[in-house]
């Protein structure tokens, strides 16, 4: 259970941060404090890969894209036009079409949105499956410049696609009714409820991954992160492991990217850019590697400066500097104990120095 | 143990004209001989003679260019790493391959891996099966580090014990799924003599307890201490077998390794 502590204490602070925001009259601020949370969703599913099986994707962007798309192209058929094809009386007689009337008086259907969340969750996965087979018996630079590579092909798909409106995107994506009287929507009136939904859907994959690393496969991703042969030898199916570990990643991207879409009511190609998947990277380096809820502070930080507009026209050169600093000084990561516990020591060894020189003055 | 007494003197594992050819180097040259249960078995011979070639073409690391392991009369030969291990065979490396972030007991805990079954899903939800299973590893793996000497470190990182205490917690990885068969790569490399002779004595009480040993070693003393048999090979050849005695009366064991007179 002793796990399970922070995760008391992410609750507490998401409940005290939302009363403050609303108290102090700054409500506003609910909204990018939600879009923050399913970047944190990317972030600590990526640290999962990076910080513990140590294998890096500069492509996850391309699994948050494959998440939203889905999302928005699956969202925005209307069923209603072709009522006579065969696709509709199916969906129909299954019950998976959701009727909606528009403010002109028009009835549109929609595909429940629980389906195209189970499409995007298959879509990413199978994706990150046939990505991660062969690409995964490479290592650090070259798995870098191969997942990257699949990041760039996803973006330009996306922006090059007329079904995926090209630069564009997708607007008008339709809410997602979870349960009755709860919708993952952009609705101002819903502004509260989906602070909730989103932070709700962070610790729900924080408590997956945690029990991840404390059971047995945890255990041995983190193994295989310290020397690949010697969790061979004890037994351990790395390629295996590797790939699954990285299909977990892609599918937290894309539930992120699945929510945000319906939370922003559309997606444009920004969200599937190289440039995000650097982000993600710097976020889970600076956060610790090995550490999810490092990646989940500062995922949080740095995402909702950048929404903000705090770092205006540099927003993307900060997570750049940002990665090339942690690389070259704290390759370990901001948020590590080591980090903390060095400056204690050295703290207390300048009270004691200090200590030692004003009783020496005091003896004089 | 399981052993009895008719299973010891079994063949447990059999290696039949081992080959392997590194472009045109001849590194193992038809090597076969038997290890039988209950005994341990060293491989010695000087620098360059095919010693580790054979280890890790018996672990699975890499194919042989012929030949064949078997390993209580299944044909290991073609296995990855991970199913050799599967089958009950598992070994320590020359340099320590541990995690140095891990605590001493989740390095030796992976040991238990190739004998669990939860896996991605359960460890996700916590299942109770899979909580039940770690438990039982752990209560199975801390004799093993009271008898090496390693329990009060056991949340230690191992980056942070020395060196001695690396290697006794390889060994307690390797024996934590209490596998009836060892590979140990120069258990003593790095080790002083007081520990050496602590290491002797441990790898004589493992084999009575009905384990089998295959070692590599380059302390003779060690060796000739505590092997029931040896295998001597050069450049690829295996050149000499059998007990410890008669290795050191071998001639061409000891002009191999002090020098020909006429050279």
């Amino acid at each position: 259970m002793k796990q399970y502590k922070p995760v008391f204490i992410l609750l507490v602070s998401i409940v005290l941060i939302q009363l403050a925001a609303v108290l102090l009259g700054k409500a506003f601020l609910l909204t990018q404090l939600t879009m923050s949370a399913y970047y944190v969703l990317v972030a600590v599913g990526l640290c999962m890969v990076m910080g513990y099986a140590g294998q890096i994707s500069m492509g996850q962007a391309g699994f948050f894209a494959i998440g939203g798309y889905t999302a928005a192209s699956l969202g925005t058929i209307n069923f209603a036009e072709g009522t006579h094809s065969f696709l509709f009386r199916i969906l129909d007689a299954a019950g998976l079409l959701i009727e909606e009337t528009t403010l002109y008086g028009d009835v549109i259907q929609y595909l429940n949105p629980w389906v195209s969340l189970l499409a995007a969750i298959l879509i990413a996965g199978g994706a990150a499956f046939v990505l991660g087979v062969p690409v995964l018996k490479l290592k650090g630079h070259y798995l870098a410049m191969a997942t990257m590579g699949f990041g760039i092909i996803i973006y330009r798909i996306v922006l090059g696609s007329r079904v995926f409106g090209e630069a564009d995107g997708i607007s008008n994506v339709p809410a997602f009714p979870l349960v009755p009287g709860l919708a993952v929507s952009g609705d101002f009136q819903s502004r509260v409820s989906n602070y909730y939904i989103a932070w709700t859907l962070v610790i729900l994959g924080m408590i997956l991954l945690i029990n991840l690393i404390h059971s047995r496969v945890g255990r041995a991703l983190r193994s295989l992160h310290g020397s690949e042969d010697a969790a061979d030898a004890m037994g351990v199916d790395t390629s295996r492991y590797k790939v699954s570990v990285f299909v977990i990643g892609a599918v937290f991207a894309a539930v992120a990217g699945f929510f945000m879409t319906h939370y922003n009511g559309g997606i444009g190609p920004s969200e599937a850019g190289v440039l995000k998947s650097v982000r993600y990277v710097s976020i889970v380096a600076v956060g610790g590697m090995a550490n999810l809820w490092g990646a989940l502070i500062m995922g949080l930080v740095l995402n909702f400066l950048s929404l903000r507009g705090v770092f205006g026209h540099f927003d993307d050169a900060v997570f750049g500097v940002v990665l090339v600093f942690i690389m070259m000084f704290m390759p370990e990561g901001f948020i590590r104990k080591s980090f903390w516990q060095g400056l204690k020591i050295r703290a207390a060894g300048l009270r004691k120095n200090r200590k030692v020189q004003s009783e020496g003055a005091a003896g004089e | 143990m399981s052993n009895t007494a008719a299973e010891c003197g079994k063949s447990l594992l059999r290696i039949e004209g081992l080959d392997k050819y590194f472009g045109g180097l001849h590194a193992v040259d038809s090597v076969s001989f038997d290890v039988t249960s209950g005994m341990i078995k060293a491989v010695i011979g000087p620098n360059g003679a095919g010693k580790t070639t054979l280890f890790n073409m018996i672990a699975g690391y890499f194919p042989p260019s012929g030949g064949e392991v078997y390993f209580q009369d299944t044909l290991i030969t073609g296995m990855k790493p991970f199913e050799v291990a599967g089958q009950g065979i598992l070994r320590t490396f020359q340099n320590l391959k541990l995690n140095p972030h891990m605590s001493v007991l989740d390095n030796v805990l992976l040991g238990c891996h190739r004998t669990g079954k939860a896996g991605f899903l359960a460890g996700m939800l916590s299942s109770g099966k899979s909580r039940k299973e770690e438990r039982q590893a752990v209560e199975a793996v801390l004799p093993v580090l009271e008898w090496l000497n390693i329990i009060d470190q056991k949340d230690t990182e191992v980056g942070n014990l020395s060196f001695g205490n690396q290697r006794a917690v390889e060994l307690a990885r390797a024996l934590a799924s209490d596998p009836p068969m060892l590979l140990l790569d120069e258990p003593a490399a790095g080790l002083n003599m007081h520990e050496t002779e602590d290491l002797a004595q441990r790898l004589q009480t493992i084999r009575d307890q009905g384990k089998t040993i295959l070692l590599v070693e380059h302390d003779m003393s060690l060796v000739m201490d505590i092997s029931d048999e040896i295998v001597v090979l050069n450049f690829g050849q295996k050149i000499a077998e059998g007990e410890p005695q008669a290795i050191q009366r071998n001639e061409e064991v000891i002009r191999i390794y002090l020098g020909d007179d006429n050279a």
